[in-house]
């Protein structure tokens, strides 16, 4: 693969090809790529942004080998979605991404909320702010639960000097650091329309749907696999029904009430494997039986 | 007179890059980054003041570069330095230091001989810039007549 040489009156760049696929194997950009596919089930439209995004900073670097303009992209990003679906896991995996891509110098995650930002006095904040910003200067600041930094009620509220402190590194500081903003959808689109300048400096709004009964099964089975345990044939039977009945009740939560609920089950497993007084072979320990996942409070109505 | 202080005295000064690239290695040792200034710069004088706290679970030396600039744009006429403190057991000190400003002027040192008992002599050093307040002692000429002039 070649770029297609840019318009006449560049004849000398023109001449340069640039190997895109070595370029890609240089950065080692697959690795994690082939992991996220791997480890990240459903999530179709996040899978793609994010192979849309590692794409074009390859082609940026290319760009910039052939001396055509390249500028720092903007790649602040806002994560939309319901509880549990996926978006702390994904910011993290997102450093690890871009700092392999040379985007970001170190990689590591920051992750904060309203309370390691907002002071509780005046003056309070920009120190805070600034002590947090500084903190992540090479990596990804994951501002979780970020329309809480805006409190429309209170006139007086610190968030909004937190707020502007964050839109001027943004700005400013663009190649130092990368902010992800996340958040329930229509709270974070309120926030977004009482400051216009965070929608404006976010290039990247990915939102993350909710997961199918088929998807959350794979996440169960992948979260057991993960930690040495298998469901039986019959736990699996149990477990799509778990997945029925829990999505109908309130405050479901996609991933996380899966986690919660194969939690259980292993209390539950250990429970029944200490009571039968048997000997526990390897099998014994490592399955969880249908009745571990039916003693659930879901099944009781 | 060109001061030379901490490590890196006898080199040129550090560019900002180089700087940049000395904070990265504080960080991976890591120790704590802080930046501190002064305007009585007597080799003794080991308290400089402190712009701001050290820098503690810093990853990149982007943050602490910010801060350089910051205080160099508050204090452009005074000495700036970087200090690396380890915190590890048994060290418990200032592992780096260096200097990341010097005013334009530096007017050095005073030999002063003090008479002590008998016809013994005392030597010390003065900066001559401590003769005037704090405050003004490096700004240039210029600048402190303007400041003279006004009321």
């Amino acid at each position: 693969m070649s770029i297609p040489g840019p318009a006449a009156g560049f004849e000398a760049a023109s001449a340069e090809v640039i190997d895109l696929k070595a370029l890609q194997a240089d950065s080692d950009i697959a690795a994690p790529m082939a992991e996220l596919d791997r480890d990240l089930v459903g999530l179709a439209p996040v899978k793609q942004r994010i192979r849309e995004i590692a794409a074009f900073l390859l082609v940026a670097r290319a760009r910039e080998r052939v001396g055509l303009a390249a500028g720092p992209p903007t790649l602040h990003m806002a994560f939309t979605g319901n509880p549990g679906t996926g978006k702390t896991t994904v910011a993290l995996r997102m450093a690890g991404i871009l700092h392999r891509l040379g985007y970001v110098r170190k990689g590591h995650l920051v992750s904060v909320t309203r309370d390691d930002l907002v002071g509780q006095y005046i003056g309070h904040t920009a120190p805070k702010t600034k002590d947090v910003l500084k903190r992540a200067m090479g990596g990804v600041l994951f501002i979780d639960e970020a329309y809480y930094l805006h409190r429309p009620e209170n006139e007086k509220d610190y968030g909004q000097e937190a707020i502007e402190i964050l839109l001027q590194v943004m700005e400013n500081q663009r190649e130092d650091l990368v902010v992800i903003l996340a958040g329930y959808r229509d709270r974070m689109a309120s926030f977004f329309v009482s400051n216009p300048g965070f929608r404006s400096r976010i290039a990247h709004h990915i939102d993350f749907p909710d997961y199918d009964a088929s998807e959350l099964l794979a996440i169960a089975e992948l979260l057991a696999a993960q930690s040495d345990y298998r469901l039986s044939p019959a736990a699996r039977e149990a477990m799509i029904e778990y997945i029925t009945r829990r999505q109908q009740q309130p405050s479901f939560s996609n991933g996380r009430s899966i986690r919660n609920a194969l939690d259980r089950a292993r209390l539950r497993q250990a429970m029944r494997l200490y009571a039968g007084n048997a000997v526990a072979t390897r099998e014994a320990l490592q399955t969880i039986e249908a009745e571990d996942i039916r003693a659930s409070r879901v099944f009781a109505t | 007179m060109r001061v030379t202080q901490g490590t890196f005295s006898f080199l040129p000064d550090l560019t900002d890059r180089q700087i940049s690239d000395q904070i990265e290695y504080c960080l991976r040792q890591g120790w704590a980054v802080g930046v501190e200034f002064t305007d009585d710069i007597h080799p003794r004088n080991t308290y400089w003041e402190m712009w701001g706290l050290p820098m503690f679970d810093l990853r990149d030396a982007a943050g602490v570069m910010a801060e350089v600039r910051a205080c160099r744009e508050t204090h452009p006429d005074v000495y700036v330095r970087l200090t690396a403190f380890d915190s590890t057991r048994g060290w418990e000190t200032v592992r780096l230091s260096f200097l990341v400003q010097r005013p334009a002027e530096e007017p050095g040192f005073r030999l002063e001989r003090t008479e002590a008992e008998g016809r013994s002599i005392r030597y010390g050093l003065s900066a001559y810039a401590i003769d005037r307040p704090v405050g003004e002692r490096y700004k240039s000429k210029q600048a402190n007549a303007a400041q003279g002039d006004s009321p």
